[in-house]
């Protein structure tokens, strides 16, 4: 039997890159902000560290997990555009992206913004893999938040 | 003679396509897929003698009640029950496990008292417990499995003290197929004063089981997992600890009398199904009984003893394939788990779908056994039953080396 073309669609060779070479692998020792995120469903799981400049920006990011190619994979491609951001426009990209997941299109702006990210849409075509592919992204959302909380 | 073929044809659902391919279901320890005959009488039930049962005198109640109680007495029957008395009916295992708990439990487990489970619970049969010995001081203690991925019921003596109030044990794991030695720890149970409540939702639905012979206090099962409508289930309890018991809940249909102030309870088993019941689920739920006793349980373990043989078989010719589970077909249930290291079993689930292969990948309601002793963050699992053939196992071995392939092309595409 013939596996259908559609699979490439969620598994291009982009993400399958991401999944077996995680980028910013690892943690950072003395993070300002963290962030945990499991999936029950899968049990996908992702630890996302930061540390910012004097500035405020993001600095450093580092992150574990261990779960399916596409949490893995979203969760590393996230990891490659925080950097030089500020949290405002860190959650700013969750939004873009959470939207774009749940049903919104990339503008030719945002494509050119996302780059490798742009990858993900396949997921879409595949309701339950959305949960995995955002599981790296709410983290990140918690982890502002919660760091929002002590140091407002 | 069992004929597989003839089976199938009972299951309407089996003739469906799924992305254009026939539909090969082996998610059966999720839930069963149901024959024509357990449609049939739901949608009876509906269309012919809908009523409430147990109140009104009018010929439809009769009938409604007639045909609830004598879904009572074949669910009694087919797991050799003293009587229908013994038998209440629930939505679920999880809610027969509840239901002990909160009444049983409550009255019975105090400071100071143990309850012992296995490694190999289901959440339904673990956090349930959690939460009686948290609430009442008491402890939580585990038996373990044997590196074969058996019970290990060498320490038994030492576990259950004195002070051992409950035993409560899966019969069949759900995750490693494992069949436990249920009489002997029964019996262990019952001689240092504990009860012993049996998860048999893996096993009623896929063996011969007679709750006389295992002597257990108390069992727990699913209708949906045994061909028949979800929503259905069963607490099977012997009757002196039924008698004792509190009702878990409270209002029509579970009283006798009624006083401004005060009222008093119905029989057993009348007295644990408070409101209007499941009606249409139980009888649909003694067609499914029906059924599987027309096969004869001998035969469907028999068949599912040769099916798991074969595919054990068949994965030991995939290299990169893990399996978990005991080798010993006589205490191995029809689910193989297993496990890739380079392919998550999500990824994996996703492209068997493609190809009209429905198997289970995640943590399969059993978190503390797939990640501190399987020690893996989740499998893949295929799980038969009574309607499925070796061809479909050739369909999933084949899937799985298609799925090897298909992430082994990716990965040499960028090499
Ligand atoms: C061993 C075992 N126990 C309990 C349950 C819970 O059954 P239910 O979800 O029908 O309450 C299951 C089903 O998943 C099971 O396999």
């Amino acid at each position: 039997m013939q596996l259908p073309s559609e699979l490439d669609d969620l598994y291009q060779d982009i993400i399958l890159d991401h999944y077996r070479s995680p980028r910013h692998q690892g943690l950072l020792d003395d993070p300002d902000l963290r962030g945990e995120g499991f999936n029950p469903f899968c049990g996908d799981q992702v630890v996302l560290t930061l540390g910012l400049d004097e500035a405020g920006r993001i600095a450093e990011v580092g992150f574990e997990g261990q779960g399916c190619s596409i949490s893995q994979a979203s969760a590393s491609m996230l990891t490659g555009h925080l950097e030089g951001k500020t949290l405002e426009e860190a959650e700013g990209l969750v939004r873009t992206f959470k939207g774009i997941m749940q049903g919104g299109e990339f503008t030719p702006e945002q494509e050119d913004e996302l780059g490798d990210i742009v990858a993900l849409q396949g997921v879409k075509r595949f309701p339950i893999r959305i949960k995995c592919a955002l599981l790296g992204w709410t983290t990140l959302q918690d982890a502002i938040a919660a760091y929002r909380k002590t140091h407002d | 003679m069992y004929d597989v073929a003839k089976i199938r044809k009972d299951f309407p659902i089996l003739d469906r396509e799924v992305h254009g391919v026939p539909l090969v279901y082996l998610d059966n320890a999720a839930t069963s897929q149901k024959p024509r005959a357990v449609i049939q009488a739901l949608s009876d039930y509906y269309e012919r003698y809908n009523a409430n049962v147990h109140r009104g005198a009018h010929t439809l109640a009769i009938e409604a009640t007639d045909a609830y109680e004598e879904a009572r007495a074949k669910v009694a029957r087919f797991i050799n029950a003293p009587s229908p008395e013994n038998i209440v009916f629930v939505r679920n295992t999880t809610e027969a496990i509840n239901l002990v708990a909160h009444t049983w439990a409550v009255a019975n487990v105090g400071a100071g008292d143990r309850i012992v489970v296995t490694e190999m619970e289901h959440h339904s049969n673990l956090v349930p417990w959690q939460h009686v010995a948290r609430m009442g001081g008491a402890e939580l203690k585990l038996m373990a499995m044997t590196s074969g991925y058996e019970l290990d019921t060498s320490d038994l003596d030492e576990l259950l003290t004195p002070a051992t109030k409950l035993v409560a044990l899966t019969h069949m794991s759900n995750v490693l197929g494992t069949i436990t030695p249920v009489a002997e720890v029964v019996a262990a149970a019952h001689r240092v004063g504990a009860l012993a409540l049996v998860d048999a939702a893996q096993s009623v639905p896929h063996m011969p089981v007679d709750v006389q012979a295992l002597d257990c206090d108390f069992m727990a099962f699913s209708g949906h997992k045994m061909l028949g409508p979800t929503g259905i289930g069963v607490l099977y309890a012997k009757e002196e600890v039924l008698e004792q018991m509190d009702p878990f809940l409270r209002g029509g249909e579970m009283v006798l009398e009624v006083t401004y102030e005060d009222a008093t309870w119905n029989q057993v088993p009348l007295k644990f199904e408070a409101g209007t019941p499941n009606i249409g689920d139980a009888i649909a739920l003694g067609a499914a009984v029906d059924y599987l006793s027309a096969l004869g349980m001998d035969s469907v373990r028999e068949h599912e003893v040769a099916l798991t043989g074969y595919a054990m078989e068949r994965f030991a010719e995939l290299e990169e394939v893990t399996t978990f589970g005991p080798s010993d077909l006589s205490v191995r249930g029809g689910v193989v788990s297993f496990y890739m290291s380079e392919i998550h079993p999500h990824d994996i689930g996703q492209v068997l779908d493609q190809l009209g292969i429905a198997i289970r990948a995640g943590h399969h309601c059993a978190m503390p056994l797939v990640r501190s002793r399987l020690n893996v963050p989740a499998t893949a699992r295929a799980s038969f039953y009574l309607y499925n053939t070796e061809a479909e196992i050739d369909a999933l071995i084949d899937g799985l080396n298609q799925v090897l392939r298909y992430f082994g092309d990716a990965a040499s595409k960028r090499a």
